[in-house]
């Protein structure tokens, strides 16, 4: 893919410069667009999206620092690679390029050979990130995707107030052995598209999927005022989708599913975790082992939502729920206090 | 002469890297621009615009470099670096014998141009 044709924005006061850099990239079957002044560039790479940059520093009404400086507080072009190619005097200036971001120094007269390299170079690495860029979108979320763009990656987590959700669908096994594996994607991926909905809508984010279950935060990675309001409130609403969902079921004939929730609000480290090579988004603590078993423990409870101590507290009287008394979770030494929450019907 | 005005092995370089054809297009461009690069270095020069200077001298340095002219481009930078003179007088003989070198280097690339 790197070595498909870019579009190249090749800026440079010097018009002898600007030809021949653009000769450059044209050979190595680049589109080159120019422009004269870092002004001028700007303005083109507001308005039209581009690969690569290719940037001069001496110039008259914006030089190349400014570009820079103003390409990294601008989200939108903060990961547009730059080439700095300069016959700027001094160590100093290079310095300050690559502090400001730019992926790459040239001296100038640019060496082709060098150039192409430095191109392929930047390419590669800008495909990689966009991929990434496209991956985080698609399954994390746009904050975890906004997170990452402001405070960059970096392994290693904080600690912040969350409500986690824990979910998945009842009798899946057996669910997944009478039907064909086609219908069980099928059903997935419909399960999912409502679950998201659901989840997104109360501001939670959901950062793991594996099989039929899930994990959503509420609070991380972006603070929410109620975080635990929200959860049961999105909880409820993945309830009442399912049931229509189960409707639809009903009327092709296919057997109605159930879901189980459990959430527990607490302090947990959210973070990326992993090694720099792959890495999620996710939050470990006892709030999250608290709410994984809660989920499990719905099955014993024959109750969809289950919720611990933390979160009934958080949510006041704004949602009946039923106290179930103590019980004893896997890897808890002491009973944990558990409520059901009540779906609005019996059973 | 200490060395020759072109050094043809950059010069050469360019052509294969580039074409030859682009190149002559290239030494056009470069001496009609040139004349602008000179001028406006006389004209810093009597404003006292030292970022003006400046830059005049640097453009100047970086496309001599481009074609090989290796001496107009060190006279450029000797320029550049310095920055105006306290003396007005020092920048306008250094622009004069960069003029001098200047006629030297364009008239080898015509040579080189239609050779």
């Amino acid at each position: 893919m790197a070595d498909a044709a870019a579009r190249v924005l090749i800026v440079d006061d010097n018009k002898v410069n600007r030809l021949l850099l653009s000769r450059n990239v044209q050979m190595q079957g680049h589109r080159a667009e120019l422009a004269e002044n870092g002004r001028a560039a700007l303005e083109m790479l507001r308005r039209e999206p581009f690969d690569l940059l290719l940037l001069d520093i001496e110039m008259p009404e914006m030089d190349g620092f400014a570009v820079l400086e103003q390409l990294k507080a601008d989200p939108q072009l903060r990961d547009l690679p730059v080439i700095v190619t300069s016959s700027m005097e001094g160590l100093d200036s290079i310095v300050r390029c690559i502090e400001l971001g730019a992926e790459d120094y040239l001296h100038k007269p640019v060496n082709p050979v060098l150039l192409k390299a430095r191109i392929g170079a930047s390419l590669e690495k800008k495909h990689l990130r966009d991929q990434q860029k496209e991956l985080v979108r698609r399954f994390a979320t746009s904050e975890v995707a906004q997170d990452l763009q402001q405070s960059g990656f970096a392994l290693g987590g904080k600690r912040v107030h969350a409500s986690v959700m824990f979910s998945d669908i009842r009798g899946f096994t057996a669910l997944v052995e009478s039907q064909s594996p086609e219908e069980t994607i099928e059903l997935l991926n419909s399960y999912y598209t409502l679950m998201f909905d659901a989840i997104r809508s109360h501001g939670g984010v959901v950062n793991q999927m594996v099989g039929d279950g899930l994990m959503a935060l509420f609070g991380a990675p972006l603070p929410l005022d109620e975080c635990a309001g929200s959860a049961v409130a999105a909880a409820l609403e993945m309830i009442e989708l399912i049931e229509q969902f189960n409707l639809e079921r009903a009327a092709t004939r296919k057997p109605a599913i159930r879901i189980g929730i459990g959430i527990a609000t607490g302090d947990v480290v959210a973070g990326y975790t992993g090694t720099q090579q792959r890495a999620t988004y996710t939050c470990i603590g006892d709030t999250v082992n608290l709410a994984a078993r809660l989920e499990e423990h719905t099955k014993v409870a024959r109750r969809a939502i289950l919720i611990d101590t933390e979160t009934k507290r958080a949510l006041a009287d704004r949602v009946r729920v039923e106290t179930l008394g103590a019980v004893p979770l896997k890897g808890k030494s002491a009973a944990v206090e558990i409520f059901a929450v009540d779906i609005g019907r019996s059973g | 002469m200490h060395e020759s005005v072109i050094d043809k092995a950059v010069y050469v370089e360019l052509q294969e890297t580039t074409g030859a054809e682009f190149v002559d297009e290239l030494v056009d461009t470069f001496l009609e621009e040139a004349t602008g690069m000179l001028a406006e270095l006389r004209s810093a020069r009597a404003d006292n615009h030292a970022d003006r200077f400046r830059r005049a001298a640097h453009s100047l340095k970086a496309n001599s470099n481009t074609f090989g002219a290796m001496r107009l481009a060190a006279l450029a930078r000797e320029l550049e670096l310095k920055g105006l003179d306290a003396e007005p007088a020092c920048d306008t003989a250094a622009i004069a014998a960069l003029e001098v070198e200047y006629k030297r280097a364009a008239a080898a690339l015509k040579d080189l141009r239609h050779g």
